[in-house]
């Protein structure tokens, strides 16, 4: 099934797990045997056995090595260049803050451990609630959720069994058009119809949109800030005012906090809720897809619907408390991704309040610099001053043919993963791009002379665009096959159809 | 302008040129747009910063002491081989985000590949997702799946369901439109009791979900069960929070379940005080566009190359917003790795053994528990690495003497099941000595005394 | 880009073929060269009954959903089950094999209500 196999010197070619190995081969070792060897069929009915692990790898630790190292050197990963996603804050992961999860007294410790034994343990998350709450400016916070769009929906089942506990029962959400998927996604989760605003042309929320359509029936309106535009929602407090006024809720999305901190508070803006991504905002690593943490913080007003349990403080002792009534339950089992929690709070202590301010500063500085340097040679739909990151679009490229898909396909030529793409959708052709702080000028530099580059490719030389990537891996992979024969998994049999069989 | 750290690179000049380019004067003009009232006017109230070794001083004073381990409960203390953590560290892999742009992301994608097929071949099932939160959101969002299916609205949930996996499902369902009824665990085996179950069964029910091995540690009798909940016409919702114990027990979809959710902690992950964890979900193939939650396919690309793409995309939040199957984005995309080289370090022998070792640990454990005087069995049902004792004494007072011995002996069960205020849910792995379950018996029998 | 004469026409790109006791309905060729290459179809049930404008099925591309929404108020009596596994029928022909679903009309002043090739054409260049 392999074509021409595409090994470069350090870029190897690698079957899949299941298709090497051999029979009896192992790559693992376990503990000593120190009791009887019991057999499982003299202890449990054999229909309820299994027969075998059919199709299970049979490799050794050397193959397992190998295997895995080549595969990650297929990847490319924050450490590996500037990784312009907007919207996803890809800052530099600290790498103390790895070894320091992973130390034996974090990483070994049973969440049903009794409480005099974790009390260092509580006391770091309770801790870390704390400097949440004071960075956003709100009153208390949950540590439960596993990501944003799980605090998301903790926020919108808090917002809404505070409106039963009134004795209101609303059944609409307001959210802009420029909001993140999860963000509409989570309301119909939360049984609630989604009632569409439309950004203004200045890219921003307009407060008489709101007014029009903020009515006793709307529970919420969910706003992002800085939105995906990368643009600070000058409206928000009028906004909040106007939600407030008719006994609503403001759910703040809080993806893009790294252009705010030390600079203003959501909670001074009217926000209620907003959720806090620590994968983006406070350097734990993105993982591949997770895992994150998504905070959620909260005013005082929804506090007895956090859910259980709450780390409280009484005296000197730290506590989980289960005892509250009007708690919405529970999320997920335990406490929260404590082994993402110890790394955004070693980064907390470790920047400190100069620090983080610092930090919004310079991802805001990076951000205008590179709108200002990339100006001109691609279109900005608003000409304004942006937060953390700036949306571009592919319109002076579209007499080339050439889209935002082949900008972006030619940048991983160049050794860039490209940003985000064709989001937000209220841009056409958007190419959204988030430097971070962590970048250095010279790197951004680099960046902008390569994006540059590829705008004079386009207009002098558009196939390089639309053939790219030609230097990776693979080449453009076939999306449309995958959907419409779905192979989602290795299957021992073998077919030699192109998609049934492997090789 | 004075402060600088490691992780910033900005120096005083960098900043100036960058302004000047820009066009401003100064920092602040940047944020003109917030009005100044709003603007805070001091740094925030933070603890002053740390130095590196400072920091690793700090916390190392909040860590816990590691004691010999009998907790369970859905959190299993188990041997990680060195293999896992070294991979994962390979920034590659876990500086990288979700491979949208899967040119530059086929480590990642091939993995999460084979991770769906090892899910797949553990649970016996035809298609795997990439991940969910844990086992419990997992089972929660199963639930809600078996409503977009069925179009119904009831769903009966077994008592022996981790009690904090039914707390989960309750707070997903929405009361007013999916009524949760109860089914009891037999009081002398600690099944789920079959018969009560199959007595609630309705046109109405959407899903049975069930837990295997279940709460108690007993391995459930499913085969019978499942084939008559779906003459009945509803489908069946198999949970577990002990994946290792799918070494040698028969997989749920050898025996007919329509969807699987459950727990992967147990596959090289560590206990981390709770998270994160790896949520499972795994399905039928005909079910697959009702599946929340990412997948990944295999296509080739312009060469004919294999390569592997992110697919089915239209079910997700981003693109399918508010009819979406769930609103899942970041998922435990590195936990899913982790479970993937321990997978492929164990392999088909391994995994046997190892769930072998675990049986045969709890065994002699339970042997030598059922010799104590004042202290039995609960109940007689077969059971894996997990088991509940009933003790003449106060749960409570023996697990503190045990604790002055550094051993956290067992989990009291009286938080959960208020009926069963005398007993212990003890859970033995294989990182637990011969000699230290012989001082955990006597310590045990000492405090009954 | 084709817009056959026989056919009615509604906004939301659907075209209408008028067989007497019922009629077949599909995706125009505007709307098929929108959404690319389609991947997958979600089919009505047959003998559902849906009123004029409700969602009736669900067209997918690798990055896009459609909705298809009923031009008319009446029962599915029959599904193009091919689109199956040949969803590429919707771009292929879109009028012919890649018709999506019939249905018995109750209320034929409806089809009054729907548009000509015409005045289709005339909407899709206001559009552009």
């Amino acid at each position: 099934m392999v074509g021409k196999k595409r090994e470069t010197g350090l870029i190897q070619d690698e079957p899949l797990i299941f298709e090497q190995g051999g029979k009896g081969r192992k790559g693992y070792s376990l503990p000593r045997w120190d009791v009887e060897e019991v057999e499982a069929k003299s202890l449990i009915p054999p229909s309820l056995l299994r027969e075998d692990l059919e199709g299970f790898p049979q490799v050794s630790e050397v193959d397992v090595i190998r295997h895995f190292t080549r595969l990650s050197q297929w990847n490319y990963g924050v450490d590996s260049g500037v990784y312009p996603l907007g919207s996803c804050t890809m800052k530099y992961n600290p790498k103390i803050n790895e070894e320091i999860a992973r130390a034996e007294g974090f990483a070994n410790i049973h969440p049903y451990t009794p409480e005099p034994l974790t009390q260092g343990v509580l006391k770091l998350m309770y801790d870390l609630g704390l400097y949440l709450s004071e960075i956003t400016g709100m009153d208390q916070v949950s540590l439960q959720p596993a990501a944003g769009a799980h605090g998301e929906l903790t926020g919108m089942l808090m917002i809404k069994k505070c409106l039963e506990g009134r004795g209101e029962r609303r059944t609409k959400v307001l959210v802009p058009d420029t909001a993140h998927g999860t963000n509409c996604s989570t309301s119909t989760i939360a049984s609630f119809q989604m009632i569409g605003i439309r950004s203004n042309e200045k890219g921003v929320i307009p407060p008489e949109q709101v007014a029009q359509k903020m009515d006793e029936e709307v529970a919420a309106i969910m706003v992002t800030n800085p939105n995906t535009l990368g643009l600070f929602e000058e409206h928000l407090k009028e906004i909040s005012e106007i939600v407030h006024q008719k006994g609503g809720f403001v759910y703040c999305d809080g993806a893009n906090l790294n252009a705010l901190m030390g600079i203003v508070k959501l909670g001074d803006l009217g926000v209620d809720v907003v959720h806090i991504n620590l994968h983006k905002t406070f350097s734990t690593p993105h993982g591949g897809g997770g895992p994150g943490s998504g905070p959620v913080a909260i005013k005082k007003e929804l506090a007895p619907y956090l859910p259980i349990p709450v780390i409280e403080k009484d005296g000197e002792t730290y506590r989980l408390n289960e005892n509250r009534p009007h708690s919405i339950g529970k999320v997920r089992a335990y406490y929260g991704n404590f082994g993402v929690l110890i790394k955004a709070y070693a980064y907390l202590i470790t920047m400190g309040p100069e620090g983080l301010k610092k930090v919004s500063e310079m991802a805001v500085l990076n951000a205008n610099y590179l709108m200002k340097r990339l100006k001109g040679y691609y279109h900005l739909p608003y000409e304004r001053t942006c937060m953390h990151e700036c949306v571009f679009t592919d319109h002076f490229q579209e007499k080339y043919h050439v889209s935002t898909l082949d900008i972006a396909k030619r940048l991983i030529d160049y050794g860039y993963h490209p940003p985000t793409i064709y989001f937000p959708l209220v841009v056409k052709g958007a190419l959204m791009i988030e430097p971070t702080e962590t970048e250095s000028k010279e790197s951004l530099d680099q960046f902008i002379e390569t994006m540059i580059t590829i705008a004079q490719e386009a207009e002098e030389n558009p196939d390089l665009l639309r053939m790219a990537p030609q230097k990776v891996k693979v080449r453009r992979l076939d999306e449309v096959l995958a959907a419409r024969r779905p192979k989602l998994r290795w299957r021992p049999s073998a077919s030699p159809s192109l998609h049934g069989g492997e090789e | 302008m004075r402060y600088f750290t490691r992780y910033i690179p900005h120096t005083e000049e960098d900043v100036k040129e960058m302004l000047d380019t820009i066009g401003v004067g100064k920092l602040e003009d940047l944020f003109k747009v917030i009005p100044e009232k709003d603007r805070l006017s001091s740094l925030l109230h933070l603890p002053p910063p740390l130095s590196e070794r400072d920091l690793i001083e700090h916390l190392r004073y909040l860590q816990s002491p590691v004691y010999t381990c009998f907790l369970g409960a859905g959190a299993y203390y188990h041997f990680i081989p060195a293999v896992v953590p070294h991979l994962i560290s390979r920034s590659e892999f876990y500086t990288a985000y979700t491979p949208y742009q899967p040119e530059i992301s086929q480590g990642t994608l091939q993995a999460i590949f084979e991770y769906q097929t090892l899910m797949c071949q553990l649970t016996g099932m035809e298609v795997s997702n990439a991940s969910m939160y844990d086992g419990a959101s997992s089972l929660a969002e199963a639930v809600l799946m078996a409503s977009r299916i069925t179009k119904k609205r009831k769903v009966l949930l077994s008592e022996a369901i981790h009690p904090e996996y039914r707390q989960v499902i309750q707070t997903y369902l929405d009361p007013d439109r999916e009524p949760i009824i109860l089914i009891p665990y037999e009081k002398e085996g600690g099944r789920t009791d079959e018969e009560i179950l199959l007595s609630r069964l309705d046109e109405e029910v959407s899903a049975v979900v069930v837990q295997n091995p279940n709460f108690f540690g007993v391995i459930e009798d499913l085969p019978k069960l499942i084939e008559r909940v779906h003459q009945a016409g509803s489908l069946v919702i198999v949970g577990f929070s002990e994946a290792i114990a799918y070494g040698i027990l028969a997989p749920p979809g050898s025996m007919g379940a329509d969807i699987v959710a459950g727990e992967g902690q147990s596959l090289g992950i560590p206990l981390s005080y709770g998270g994160p964890y790896l949520g499972i979900f795994a399905t039928r193939e005909r079910f697959v566009r009702n599946m929340p939650g990412r997948l990944v396919g295999e296509t080739v690309d312009l060469e004919g190359q294999r390569g592997f793409v992110l697919t089915l995309a239209t079910r997700e939040q981003h693109i399918r917003r508010e009819r979406a199957t769930s609103n899942i984005c970041t998922n435990e995309g590195l936990c899913a790795l982790m479970a993937t080289i321990f997978l492929s370090c164990l392999g088909k022998e391994g995994l046997k053994e190892l769930a072998v070792m675990n049986l045969s640990k709890a065994e002699y454990a339970k042997k030598i528990a059922s010799r104590i005087h004042g202290c039995k069995l609960n109940f007689n049902a077969p059971t894996f690495n997990e088991f509940v004792l009933k003790i003449e004494g106060e749960p409570e007072r023996i697990l503190e003497q045990m604790r002055e011995e550094k051993i956290l002996g067992g989990l009291s069960l009286k938080r959960f099941y208020p009926e069963l205020s005398q007993h212990l849910l003890v859970t033995v792995t294989e990182m637990v000595k011969k000699e230290e379950i012989d001082r955990w018996a006597e310590i045990l029998a000492k405090s009954i005394a | 880009m084709k817009f056959p004469e026989d056919l009615l026409y509604t906004e939301s790109h659907e075209w209408v073929r008028d067989e007497g006791t019922q009629v077949t309905i599909g995706l125009t060729d505007y709307a098929q060269s929108q959404l690319k290459d389609i991947v997958y179809v979600e089919l009505p049930e047959i003998g559902a009954v849906f009123k004029k404008g409700d969602s009736i099925g669900v067209v997918e591309s690798v990055k896009t959903v459609a909705d298809l929404f009923s031009p008319i108020t009446g029962k599915v009596v029959d599904t193009n089950f091919a689109l199956k596994d040949h969803p590429q029928f919707v771009n292929e022909d879109p009028y012919g094999k890649g018709w999506i679903l019939k249905m018995e009309a109750s209320d034929r002043e409806e089809f009054k209500t729907l548009l000509s090739a015409k005045s289709y054409q005339g909407l899709l260049s206001e559009e552009s």
